[in-house]
């Protein structure tokens, strides 16, 4: 019986709680890349490194405010610093609309160019980042590091496996959860958030019913780019900072918001999670799990592991591809073009 | 001077024009419909009429002032109310929230207005909860009417309410749109099914080549055996 506990505590220490937090930074990462797809209708290639360029803001923050003896212990001090992040997003995200994308915005060009426009900006945003704070590692996490260790775990419980569970990773799925309600509120309920829905749902009976374009388009910035400000700052206390690493987080972000049906709020979320688990199931090692279930001879030789970690964003390229061949239209058939 | 009135309008979408000096007039309490051939420009004339399209001559009044430079924005304002031939609903909307865009504009309390929506188009309240996507073709169409009604227009404009509905439905349909004018609303519409259409209309416009061919009362046009050969199918 403790054999199949101790099993089952393993997957949860490296499957399951990994997953569960990986998924929530998907989700939110993802909501905003959908939300700009609904009202822009384009897809967001500088998302991650709008990510990237908040998470850096709320860094520097952190070390002014750790510099000058403030903090919250046992919380991150980045967490006070998170308004700012959030709010320096929100302002990059603004003046490059007003800058950039308003201009294509007024000719009504095609999708293709605001893509193309996102690479530029993206480049941009990338190039700020890395000249600010430069290409490397940064670990900005302070604070309280666990809830609970594997090892506190193992002393209550008398099994031979624990569960660690981070303060980051808690932080992160419960501010995610905090994020999506009100999200979700904001959408179905308030006025502004309806006429969001009725404008990426069907744009010319908006008008016509008298939503603002501009005041929809403004709306969609400051709430993606605070996704993205949230997002980036539990991605990087849970993990770390760098640049690259979050450039790169765009493909299972974008896979995420397509496999759940770009567009659609709840598809993001649900794509988040589907990415995440897969990654993390697909990479992990059961060698340590079969031994606990499988009788001693049959014990596995080898590591059991499908895909080496080195290899996991081509999870995400997987089932990105197989999505667009087989439901392009994602789990909550989102829009397709 | 009609309530609304599109005189001498000219113009088209790019440099070639589809309306020539084509007139149309409706008063409060009537219903006008705009009938005509394929490419003839009946929904054309409307989207003059509604702005969506620039005039290079004419004039458009509406109530007296004229409203020729006006945005369909501003027109749904001044009290006109347009219903798209397609894609007229908020498919992922429930219908009550496609009611609540339809007033989007509107400051005041609209729950007297939804009541009385919901009284001329009953099936409305029984599904107001449910997503208007997944409604019939017929039902979607009374969500897109209802919609309109929202903003409690003095005009309602109807591109093709009937479009991909049975008989059954397109003869509740026009009773709900006779009940609407007796509200002394100004109804206008173009119509694929002509014959049928003219039958509750009060006046019809004979379009062709985005000119006016025949004005008359629906019965006259019906009665017109020009009328009946060329454009009814006998």
């Amino acid at each position: 019986m403790t054999e199949f506990l101790d099993a089952v505590v393993l997957l949860t220490n490296f499957v399951l709680v990994p997953g569960l937090t990986y998924g929530s930074q998907l989700a939110l990462g993802a909501l905003g890349v959908t939300l700009i797809y609904g009202i822009l209708r384009f897809a967001n290639f500088a998302h991650g490194d709008l990510m990237a360029f908040a998470t850096m803001v709320v860094i520097l923050m952190t070390w002014l405010f750790q510099s000058m003896g403030l903090g919250i212990e046992p919380l991150p001090t980045a967490l006070i610093a998170l308004p700012i992040g959030i709010l320096a997003a929100i302002l990059l995200s603004l003046g490059t609309d007003r800058a950039v994308y308003r201009f294509y915005r007024r000719k009504k060009a095609p999708s293709v160019i605001y893509i193309l426009t996102s690479i530029g900006v993206m480049f941009v945003i990338n190039g700020i980042v890395r000249f600010t704070i430069g290409p490397d590692d940064q670990h900005f996490s302070d604070g309280a590091r666990f809830i609970f260790t594997a090892r506190d775990f193992k002393e209550a419980t008398g099994l031979h496996e624990g569960i660690a569970l981070k303060l980051s990773q808690l932080l992160t799925v419960v501010t995610a959860i905090f994020v999506v309600l009100a999200l979700f509120r904001f959408l179905q309920k308030s006025r502004t958030g309806k006429a969001m829905r009725a404008y990426s749902d069907n744009e010319d009976l908006a008008l016509l019913s008298g939503v603002s374009p501009e005041r929809v388009v403004f709306f969609a910035w400051v709430i993606a780019a605070s996704l993205a400000a949230i997002a980036g700052t539990l991605y990087g206390l849970d993990k770390s900072f760098k640049p690259f690493t979050y450039f790169s987080l765009l493909l299972p972000i974008f896979a995420s918001a397509i496999l759940g049906g770009i567009g659609h709020p709840m598809g993001a979320i649900v794509g988040g999670f589907i990415i995440a688990f897969s990654e993390v199931t697909i990479t992990y090692a059961y060698k340590k799990f079969l031994r606990y279930l499988l009788p001693e001879s049959w014990e596995p030789e080898s590591l059991v592991q499908l895909l080496s970690t080195d290899y996991k964003f081509a999870v995400s390229f997987v089932i990105l591809v197989v999505v667009l061949l087989v439901r392009p239209t994602g789990i909550f058939r989102g829009r397709t073009t | 001077m009609s309530f609304l009135t599109g005189e001498n309008m000219t113009g088209g979408y790019g440099t070639a024009d589809i309306l020539h000096a084509c007139t149309i007039k409706v008063e409060l309490g009537e219903i006008v419909v705009i009938v005509g051939p394929n490419g003839a420009g009946k929904s054309t004339a409307m989207k003059a009429l509604f702005g969506m399209l620039n005039l290079r001559e004419g004039l458009v009044t509406l109530g007296g002032k004229d409203i020729t430079r006006l945005s369909p924005q501003a027109r749904v304002r001044e009290g006109m109310g347009f219903v798209p031939q397609s894609q007229n609903i908020f498919t992922s909307m429930s219908v009550y929230e496609n009611l609540e865009m339809g007033a989007y504009l509107r400051n005041d309390d609209i729950s007297e207005t939804i009541e009385q929506v919901f009284t001329l188009f009953p099936i409305l309240r029984e599904k107001a909860r449910q997503s208007a996507g997944e409604l019939s073709g017929g039902q979607r169409q009374q969500v897109a009417v209802a919609r309109a009604l929202m903003m409690q227009p003095r005009v309602l404009m109807l591109d093709e309410p009937t479009a991909g509905v049975s008989p059954i439905v397109m003869g509740e349909l026009f009773d709900r749109i006779l009940e609407i004018r007796d509200n002394g609303i100004a109804v206008l519409m173009v119509e694929q099914n002509a014959a049928q259409a003219l039958t509750i209309a009060d006046r019809g416009y004979v379009l062709v080549t985005g000119e006016n061919r025949f004005t008359d009362t629906g019965e006259a046009l019906l009665a017109d055996p020009e009328v009946r050969r060329s454009f009814l199918g006998g």
